[in-house]
Formats: structure tokens, C-alpha cells, sequence
């Protein structure tokens, strides 16, 4: 892995066009809903009107009888799945995976699937869907968390038995597992702090938002194999998972990675693939399945609610003495919260000799909660920066010199058991402290704030192929689906490798049949992990381009050198030989070993954590108690930046979803447990009119465990912008708002009780 | 329910196709006409990832039917590189890194495609809220805004 260090870069770090773009700006690519095969049918999915419904009966005759419908399945239809974790199985329950993609004997929300038509045309399909008669027993149902956590609430699961307590209990509740950490022993260290803040959080319900619905095409073969393109954040989760809930064998699926339009955390895991399976293979002909928005948003995989309990205390001068969070997230209708990560991310920013992180995860009558860009971190932060900000706003010292005098580095023993190495948190700091936003005089209604972020980057495993053409030009191919330029990271690396021009390599995402294994797309990894595989799978073909050559010359490998593409003589041994470039070397290969191909299959450690300060001006009318953002600052420490566009493009893509987070986005349930903005009309992204430019500032502090010094960049721009608001807000109001999102009604109601 | 013939032009050529009454002008042209670079994000008119121009209005396919399309003319994103040449717009989005997944790309270009058409030099407001009909979650918006702001000051340059 050595032999980076102090080098410098040709084509890492510099900005080419993306080798996908031409595609994705004349609408070549092909995404998702796509693929269109001869005589593929329409699918559609019927989905329960209740929160929590007995279904009592399904009756398909009727629609199964409408010309045009050539199938229909049920939950009876899947395979039955063992009830609850086999050993192996990495926590997933696959009984509950295959409950969520189809009802079994309750709906546990509004939108759960409980049946399935595939059709010759949308209209039949939809005709058909009308025509299932469902028999229900409506159940008392739980949407909040606080609700679900209480002695009493409405059951969902009768199997679900507390984890992470003492004793373990013999009854089960919607309690999934409780979760803590600590360092020293913060209640006792409370009593040395000579100021303590204590708050309540709480938030509701968010999407990710990708534009892209979800959608799939399968077809089934007469022997048995399965092939199936769509999009998502990784194709070989999507055929180990369809493959497991059908009981079929992995190899007997293929799956083709469609271009994805946007995922963000919730495409890594599967909705409707094993549904369109089934209907294809009772239907034999190819099934689509595309979802509506109103689908996506009732029944995929959103970020939890939370409820937060926070307390911090700090001496006169600012320096923490002590911390302790209680998180409380909903988990929708099966486990699967982001508590854990949530709990380890909360205090990341701050070098804390006494913290407890804990919480509760519960399940609710909502879809399922999934992953959302750093899942967890968001919510965790926004209350502890909260927090940490009003300490400074009674000590009346600088927010920036509070959490510079407080910041983790290198050395920082964390709440969930590393010490930090090498990590950009102060330098993210200082670089927001020196930025001339500083000097911006406000005017009246305006207040600055400032929030820290941490994430903790996954490795993983992941292979790549690089293959030599005859003419010296590489393709390259690896498992990871491209969710935001990961292609033109991976060329760049491999060019930089090679010692060839950028425009040389071509790189693809094969499919689960051409590639070696590749772990999803999530956890900032790609360009980390995927990456290092490419650099990998190109050092080979360089290894062996030397041993060829060495080999032509007649001298030890150790005697020649790559450079610049070129294999040259170099050492005690070398001769005379004239440089041979990988084009020459390419040319003779039939003669001297035959296709040169490079492989690197890995399981990446040494993913380093990534840190993020943001700072934010805004505005808030006094009249309509709306946000109007002046100005934004990101900083981000990139480790490397590949292709500083595309991380530019990661901190603001993760700056304004964060906004959108803080200032508009929510799920709202009427009483009767039903989803009432399931549109983008009613659950408001943010637009282009919203937002001022966000401008990101980039700082490259080394992962000391990448050949490259790369760490992830996708997810900490998320973590700190809900607070950073929420901050500036105070600091423009005089109100505090601990309630996301911070919409109009909510500010002005603020601002008028402080009257 | 029987389907209607209709007559329009779809990039200046001359196409004829049946289509159900339900069918949206979107659904006619990735489905019937295999045209699928106008996407559907929502099928409400809230996203802009299938605008189109419509006798040169920018519009919401999703929001217009098939059976409307008698003897008028849409233009989509398949047609406005010509030939090998991009459009303007669609190199500076490559040069400057406007797109990430790319789902909501061909919207934003033919969108603001019809800003520059109407309005060569749009202020960065101006752009802001013409865009605002086209949401993107990868960006944040600024490269999108830059790109169409650049390109513009490009065009106006070279007339």
C-alpha cells in the first residue's frame, strides 16, 4: 500500500468530464423503469388503507378472471421464512424482510403491499387491483415513538422481545433493543460542571427524496434462473436477498444494474424485486414494476422520527466536563432504526473524558425505517449541537473557540471504542473560523449559526477487474453501482495507476454474474473500498507488465520500473533496454503470457472518519416566522478529493438535504394513522428558489489507511446543517427551536409566546 | 375501451401512434415511442423530470395527455444535441459537474433550454425560479444554477 506518500498526482485530483455524462445529458442512460423487454407485463401492487389491520381473507377470483391479467400473488404465495436471526445471518430477519415486501396476517401500515397483479396494460393492471377483495379487522395502531415505547400501546409483533436489557423480558413489547455506551461515568462528573443544559428533541419522519422511483424488470426462465435489472445501491445485495426470500441458489439469479437515479441510503435494500419475480415466473413473461410517488413515500425505507433527550455540562470557560444522550427512534413496522450508529456518531466532534449515549428503538405503524445518508447521525447532532450552542449562549463565549477548545483529533478515545488517527475535525473548524462569512455584517431578524458533523466512513468488501486491451487502453469493471460520479473516481485512480490518459480508461459496473462481489453502495465507501480495489487490480497489471518485461530483457522484475506508463530500466541490473509504454507491452502479450487482467478482490479496513462544520446565515421574517438562508459554508475534510466536483457535489447535495430536514420535511399522519403528503406537492423538498449558493470548502487531511489518503465524502455533509440552522435561528430570534422541522407556524408561534 | 389514433410531431418528425385515453403525453413517448430520457419522477407536475416543450411551451408531459396531441408538436431531450454536437448546455453540464445520478438531468436542460430561449440573460434569481419547477436531490442546485448562468453568458458571447 505503500509508496504514495509525497507523491505527486497526475490525474487524481484534477476534473474531467464524467466518462458516464454523455448519456445522462442526451437521456441515453438507461435507469430503472427503463428496460423494456418483448411482451413484458405491467405489475402492480395493492396496498392496505390501515395502519394495523387482521387480514382476514383475500379474495383474487375476480380480478384473476379480467382479460389481461395474467397473474396474481399473495403473501401465500412466498416462501415462508424462519421466524426470527439464524446464526449467520448478520441480524437480518429474513421472516420480517419478506413480511414487509407482502402482508402476511396483518398490514402493519398504510401502504403495506398485500397483493400483486401482473397485467397487459397499466389500465388492466390497475382495473385488476380494484377487483381483490381484502376482508380486514382493524386494529388499534402507534405512529409515534414516545406512544409505541409505553406499557399498553398497540402490539405489532408478538415475537419481538427486548434486546440490550436486563432481565431479558418474557413479554414482548415494541421495544426492539436498547442500546448504550459510555466512557467515565457522566453522572457522577455532572456535579464539577458549572453550567448544565438540558433539552428535549423531537422530529418527525423524512424521506430521502430520490427523484427516481423505484423500479424493476424480471423475468424467469424455464430453468429455474432468474434475471432481474434495476436500480439500486447495490445488485449483489438485491440478488442475495431476492435469491434468500425465494429459496432459490444465489448463482441461479442474475441482476443487471440499471443506472440509479439517486438513493442516498434508501435503495439498500429491496421493496418489489422478489414480487416481480413471482409474478413473472406465474405469469412466464417478463414483469415491470415501477413505483408511483405516492408509493414510494408509503411504503419504501424513510429516516426514523426521534425523540431526544440531551444533557451537557461545561465549566465557565466552555471546556465540557460531561455529556449524556437518550435517543429514542422509531423503527416503522420492523426493526431496522438507525439507533446504534445514531448513539456512536452523537458526541463524535468533542474529546468527552465522561459520555453515555444510549436509547430505544420501537416499532410503529409506519414503513419500514431505513437508512438516510449518515443514518442516525443527523438527528443525534442536531440536539447535542443544539445544546452545546445554548452553553455558549449562556457562558456568552464563542461557539467557534467553544467547539475548537472541546474538538476531537487524533488520539480521541470515542464513545464506541476506537481512538481517532488522523482526522480534519479542528482543521474543518479552523477553516470556517477564518472564512470571510465571519466579517459579514447581520442586520435585523439575521442570526449566524454554526454546527460540527461526524460520520465514520464503512471499508467493505468489494472486487475490480482492469482489463488491457490490445491497444494499451483499460476497461475497468467493478460490482459498485455509480450512485453520483464513482466512475470517474475509479478511471481517475486506475489512470493514475496505469500511468495512461484519463480518456484511455472506460469504466463500467458489471453486472452479478460478471464482477466479483461487491458490498452496496452506502457507508461513504465506494471510492474508499472500490477504489482501493481498482488501485489494487491496476498495481497487478503493472506488476505483471514488469515481470514481462523483465523477462524480455532478461533481468530481475527489480530491475525495471513502471513510469509514466512505461516500463523502464532502472537498478543494478538494468541495461540498456529502451522504456516499452503499456501500449507495446499490450501488443506483445499474446507472446509473453497471454491477456493481461488485473484483479483485486479485498476487504477494505482503514476507513477514516469524516468531519464536517458548517456555518449559515439567515433570515426569519417576524410576520410569517420564515426561513430565508443568505448565506452557507461547508467544510469538509475529503481525505483525497478524486474529483473535487463530484465532492463538492457530495457537501452540497448533503447541505441542502440536511435544510430540507431542518426547515420543511415531514411525514404527517392524520388520526387514522394514514399518510397525508405522500406528494411532492405536500412533503416540500427544497427547490432551487429556496437556497442561496452553497460553497464548499474542501480540506485533504490524509487517511492514513488509503494508498491515496482517501475517506469517504457521500454522508457527514448531512450531519451538520440541522442544527447549524436551528442555531442561526436562535441566534436571529432569540427562540429555540427543538422540534423539526422548523416550519413557519412553528417559529412564529415561538417568537409570539416569548412576547 | 378502444384506443385513438393519433397524428403530431415528436423532433420534427412526422409520428403516428395509438394510445388509451388514460395514457399521459409521457407514458406515449417512453412507452409507445420507446423515447425514455423524459422520466417520471412523481406523475403530479411537482418534479419537472419529464418537461418537454409543446408547441415550444415548456410543459409537464406527465400533466398532458396522449389523446391531446392531435396535429401538434413536441420537442424532447433525445433531440437537442445535434448530431455528434451537444447542445451548450449539455457540455457545461458535463464540464462543470451539474449532474450526479443524472435521473433529473434531461429536465433541467430542456428547462432551461426554454429559460435561454425566452430570457438570454437570466440573473441568478430569475434562473433560480424557473428552475424551481425541477427538483434535484443529488445537488443542492448550485452547479445546476452556475452551469445554466455560464452557458448563457457563453451564448450571448458567441452571437
Amino acid at each position: 500500500m505503500a509508496g504514495y506518500e509525497g507523491k505527486a498526482f497526475k490525474w487524481v485530483g484534477t476534473r474531467p468530464v464524467r466518462p458516464d455524462g454523455v448519456d445522462k445529458v442526451t437521456g441515453r442512460a438507461n435507469y430503472g423503469a427503463d428496460q423494456n423487454l418483448a411482451g413484458q407485463l405491467t405489475g402492480r401492487i395493492l396496498r392496505s388503507p390501515h395502519a394495523h389491520a387482521k387480514i382476514l381473507s383475500i379474495d383474487t377470483s375476480k380480478a384473476e378472471k379480467l382479460p389481461g391479467v395474467k397473474a396474481v400473488i399473495t403473501g401465500k404465495d412466498f416462501p415462508q421464512m424462519h421466524r426470527g436471526v439464524l446464526p449467520g445471518d448478520e441480524g437480518v430477519n429474513f421472516h420480517y424482510l419478506s413480511s414487509n415486501i407482502m402482508a402476511r396476517d396483518k398490514a402493519l401500515y398504510d401502504g403495506h403491499a398485500v397483493a400483486a397483479v401482473a397485467a397487459t396494460s397499466a389500465a388492466i393492471a390497475e382495473e385488476a387491483l380494484a377487483l381483490i377483495d381484502v376482508k380486514y379487522e382493524v386494529l388499534p395502531h402507534v405512529i409515534d415513538v414516545d406512544d409505541a415505547l409505553k406499557p399498553g400501546a398497540p402490539l405489532l409483533h408478538d415475537d419481538i422481545f427486548t434486546t440490550g436489557v436486563n432481565p431479558k423480558p418474557d413479554k414482548p413489547s415494541n421495544t426492539v433493543q436498547r442500546v448504550h455506551m459510555a466512557l467515565g461515568d457522566a453522572n457522577a462528573a455532572f456535579k464539577d460542571a458549572d453550567i448544565i443544559v438540558e433539552r428535549s428533541f423531537k422530529s418527525k419522519t423524512v424521506h430521502q427524496g430520490y427523484i427516481e422511483p423505484h423500479a424493476v424488470v424480471a423475468e424467469w426462465c424455464e430453468d429455474g434462473q432468474a434475471r432481474i435489472w434495476c436500480s439500486s445501491q447495490g445488485h449483489f445485495m438485491v440478488r442475495a436477498l431476492t435469491a434468500r426470500l425465494l429459496n432459490m441458489e444465489v448463482a441461479q439469479v442474475r441482476v443487471m444494474p440499471a443506472e440509479i437515479g439517486g438513493g442516498f441510503g434508501g435503495k439498500t435494500i429491496i421493496f418489489i424485486e422478489p414480487t416481480a419475480v413471482l409474478l413473472a415466473r406465474k405469469a412466464e413473461r417478463p414483469v415491470r414494476i415501477v413505483m408511483s410517488r405516492d408509493e414510494v413515500f408509503r411504503a419504501t425505507g424513510p429516516a426514523p422520527g426521534s425523540s431526544i433527550d440531551v444533557k451537557i455540562g461545561a465549566k465557565k470557560n466552555g471546556m465540557l466536563v460531561a455529556a449524556v444522550g437518550e435517543f429514542r427512534f422509531q423503527a416503522g413496522a420492523f426493526p431496522g432504526s438507525p439507533l446504534g450508529p445514531a448513539c456512536m456518531a452523537a458526541f463524535g466532534p468533542y474529546a468527552l473524558a465522561h459520555v453515555t449515549s444510549a436509547g430505544y428503538e420501537a416499532v410503529t405503524n409506519r414503513p419500514l425505517c431505513f437508512s438516510y445518508r449518515a443514518p442516525g447521525a443527523p438527528l443525534a447532532s442536531f440536539a447535542v449541537e443544539s445544546v452545546i450552542d445554548e452553553i455558549a449562549q449562556k457562558l456568552n463565549i464563542d461557539p467557534m473557540e467553544m467547539r475548537i477548545m472541546n474538538g476531537s483529533k487524533e488520539g480521541t478515545q470515542m464513545v464506541y471504542g476506537p481512538k481517532l488517527k488522523a482526522v480534519g475535525n479542528l482543521e474543518c473548524l479552523k477553516a470556517i473560523k477564518n472564512h470571510p462569512i465571519n466579517k459579514i455584517p447581520l442586520g435585523p431578524n439575521q442570526g449566524r449559526g454554526l454546527a460540527a458533523g461526524f460520520w465514520f466512513n464503512l471499508g467493505g468488501q468489494s472486487s475490480a477487474v482492469v482489463n488491457i486491451a490490445e491497444d494499451g487502453t483499460a476497461t475497468i469493471m467493478t460490482g459498485s453501482p455509480d450512485i453520483g460520479g464513482s466512475r470517474a473516481s475509479m478511471a481517475l485512480m486506475a489512470a493514475e495507476v496505469l500511468g495512461i490518459d484519463y480518456s484511455k480508461v472506460r469504466p463500467i459496473v458489471g453486472d452479478t454474474s460478471a464482477v466479483g462481489f461487491c458490498e452496496i453502495t452506502h457507508g461513504s465507501r465506494v471510492t474508499f473500498a472500490t477504489g482501493m480495489a481498482i488501485i489494487q487490480a491496476a498495481e497487478d497489471v503493472v506488476l505483471q507488465c514488469r515481470q514481462r518485461v523483465a523477462a524480455m530483457w532478461e533481468v530481475d522484475v527489480e530491475a525495471v520500473v513502471w513510469e509514466d506508463g512505461h516500463a523502464r530500466p532502472a537498478g543494478a541490473n538494468a541495461g540498456e533496454q529502451k522504456p516499452l509504454s503499456l501500449a507495446q507491452i499490450a501488443a506483445r502479450a499474446a507472446r509473453t503470457g497471454g491477456p493481461l487482467v488485473g484483479k483485486a478482490a479485498i476487504n477494505a479496513g482503514g476507513a477514516g472518519p469524516a468531519f464536517a462544520v458548517h456555518i449559515c446565515d439567515v433570515e426569519v421574517d417576524p410576520e410569517t416566522g420564515g426561513v430565508k438562508i443568505l448565506r452557507y459554508v461547508a467544510s469538509q475534510d475529503a481525505g483525497k478529493a478524486i474529483h473535487p466536483s463530484y465532492v463538492e457535489g457530495q457537501i452540497q447535495g448533503g447541505a441542502v438535504q440536511g435544510i430540507g430536514w431542518a426547515l420543511n420535511e415531514e411525514y404527517i399522519y392524520g388520526a387514522d394513522g394514514r399518510l397525508q403528503n405522500s406528494g411532492f406537492l405536500d412533503y416540500r423538498i427544497p427547490v432551487a428558489s429556496d437556497l442561496p449558493m452553497i460553497e464548499p470548502i474542501i480540506l485533504e487531511i490524509p487517511n492514513p489507511g488509503h494508498p491515496f489518503g482517501v475517506r469517504g465524502v457521500g454522508e457527514v455533509g448531512i450531519v451538520p446543517p440541522l442544527a447549524a440552522l436551528a442555531n442561526a435561528i436562535s441566534r436571529a430570534t432569540g427562540v429555540r427551536m427543538m422540534d423539526l422541522p422548523m416550519t413557519p407556524p412553528k417559529i412564529l408561534a415561538a417568537i409570539d409566546a416569548k412576547k | 375501451m378502444s384506443k385513438f389514433h393519433i397524428s403530431a410531431t415528436v423532433n420534427g418528425e412526422a409520428v403516428e401512434y395509438l394510445c388509451d385515453p388514460k395514457q399521459t403525453l409521457l407514458d406515449v413517448l417512453r412507452d409507445e415511442l420507446n423515447l425514455t430520457g423524459s422520466k417520471e419522477g412523481c406523475s403530479s407536475g411537482d418534479c419537472g423530470a419529464c418537461s418537454v416543450t409543446l408547441d415550444g411551451r415548456l410543459v409537464c408531459s406527465c400533466l398532458v395527455l396522449g389523446v391531446e396531441m392531435q396535429g401538434r408538436s413536441v420537442e424532447t431531450i433525445e433531440s437537442m444535441a445535434s448530431g455528434e454536437k451537444l447542445h451548450p448546455l449539455q457540455q457545461k453540464f458535463l464540464e462543470a459537474a451539474a449532474l450526479q445520478c443524472g435521473f433529473c438531468t434531461p429536465g433541467f436542460l430542456v428547462a432551461a433550454k426554454s429559460l435561454l430561449e425566452k430570457n438570454p440573460n437570466p440573473t441568478e434569481s430569475e434562473t433560480r425560479y424557473w428552475l424551481a419547477g425541477n427538483l434535484c436531490r443529488c445537488t443542492g442546485y448550485d452547479k445546476i444554477i452556475r452551469a445554466v448562468l455560464e452557458t448563457a453568458a457563453d451564448m450571448r458571447g458567441s452571437k
